[in-house]
């Protein structure tokens, strides 16, 4: 039996699927979240050895954010990629509905390090390599979506904004490695090192499972966008003009 | 070459140069980052006089005292291999600020070898352990009591004498 692999790499078909899958992502990250809060809130401990009370739980919020704009952004390369190799309408159209969602969760992870950052290091914002390079990270992901408006013809942005993209993929293993020195106290930082090694195994869960959570809240959030842009693109076709949520 | 080819040509090589800037950037960044400067760097004379600087490094135990009349504290950052800066500041300290414990502060060094600081970080580990946890596992990792008998006594006494 030979699978048709681009039977859903059509709009027309994607645009059905993506509808049928969403609302099953969204409960998915409803019940991830809310176990993961729960988790964070109820079940770990309320000071830590490290001195940090109650306000570390905002690691559940942060550390989720963090890592799904990290990732986000590599699949958003990876769309683009597959858009300039195939020439693939659809993979452009996942690359542009991730990147919003990446951005937005670049500031979540912005914001939740900030108000972490006030209460236990004493500020707001420093030019810690980590916290520059994440910066930039969000201002790529806002060139990336200027980029892709500025230029009318779609071709063309898709095109342009997929090289972006790629360029900007040389950021993220340097916000994961800026400055993770083995010996604390000689780091040239004031971010803590990426290190998950030793963690409680109750705020390990409610990080995983917020984590998760977040990812499947990518996955909802991305497909509705994919749809969106699907009609708006293809609004002058014959089937997109049959459907009933458009008339 | 087919045109997919040589697309796939395209991206792979791009990704391969994307990915040695990415080594680079990183390899640099280890080595020549001035983000804070060590006490010994700042005691062998590597800051330029005046600078405006961050000073890191662990606080030392019983170093901090408080002035009784203002806000003023004192205390003195180490790398604990002897090299050692007085820091004054009357800003107020971070509540993860603790003896024994880094911080990074940012300021200037006056003509009496004191650092000034303007502000005060404190910085924290990556090591999310509840505080009473890590007393239990502590006591469980300290060797216990070896339980003697004649042989061992014989075995021992027979190595060492």
């Amino acid at each position: 039996m030979k699978i048709n692999w681009f039977k859903y790499a059509a709009t027309i078909n994607f645009y059905a699927l993506a509808g049928r899958v969403i609302p099953f992502f969204w409960v998915a990250a409803v019940i991830l979240i809310t176990i993961g809060l729960y988790w964070g809130f109820f079940k770990t401990p309320d000071s830590l050895d490290n001195g940090m009370k109650e306000y570390y739980r905002i690691i559940f919020v942060h550390l989720g954010s963090v890592w799904m704009a990290m990732w986000l952004y590599i699949m958003m390369v990876f769309w683009a990629l597959v858009g300039l190799v195939f020439n693939t309408k659809l993979s452009y159209m996942m690359a542009s509905a991730t990147s919003i969602t990446g951005a937005l969760l670049t500031v979540v992870a912005l914001a939740t390090g900030a108000i972490w950052g006030k209460t236990s290091w004493g500020t707001w914002w420093d030019w810690d390599p980590k916290l520059t390079t994440f910066l930039i990270l969000l201002f790529i992901y806002i060139g990336y979506i200027a980029l892709q408006s500025a230029i009318d013809d779609t071709r063309r942005s898709d095109k342009a904004s997929a090289v972006l993209a790629l360029v900007g993929l040389a950021l993220v293993p340097v916000i994961y490695s800026a400055v993770n020195c083995p010996d604390p106290t000689q780091c040239s930082s004031l971010h803590q090192e990426s290190s998950m090694k030793n963690i409680e195994p109750n705020i390990m869960k409610g990080i995983i499972f917020t984590t998760l959570g977040f990812w499947m809240y990518s996955f909802a959030t991305i497909l509705m966008r994919v749809r969106n842009i699907i009609l708006q693109r293809e609004r002058n076709t014959n089937w997109v003009s049959k459907l009933k949520e458009v008339n | 070459m087919k045109p997919r080819n040589k697309r796939i040509a395209f991206v792979l090589l791009a990704l391969l140069t994307v990915g040695a800037a990415s080594a680079l950037i990183s390899k640099a960044m280890d080595g020549n980052l001035n983000y804070l400067y060590a006490p010994e760097q700042v005691l062998k004379g590597e800051v330029p006089a005046g600078t405006v600087f961050r000073l890191g490094g662990l606080v030392k135990k019983g170093s901090l005292t408080r002035s009784e009349t203002a806000l003023e504290a004192r205390f003195i950052v180490t790398d604990n291999r002897g090299n050692e800066i007085t820091v004054v500041t009357n800003k107020i300290l971070p509540d993860l600020f603790q003896e024994e414990k880094s911080q990074v502060s940012r300021g200037v060094m006056n003509d009496e070898g004191l650092f000034i600081a303007e502000e005060v970080l404190a910085k924290h580990d990556s090591e999310y352990m509840p505080a009473e946890l890590k007393d239990v596992l502590a006591k469980e990792h300290t060797p216990a009591p070896a339980k003697v008998d004649g042989s061992e006594i014989g075995k021992m006494t027979g190595q060492k004498l």
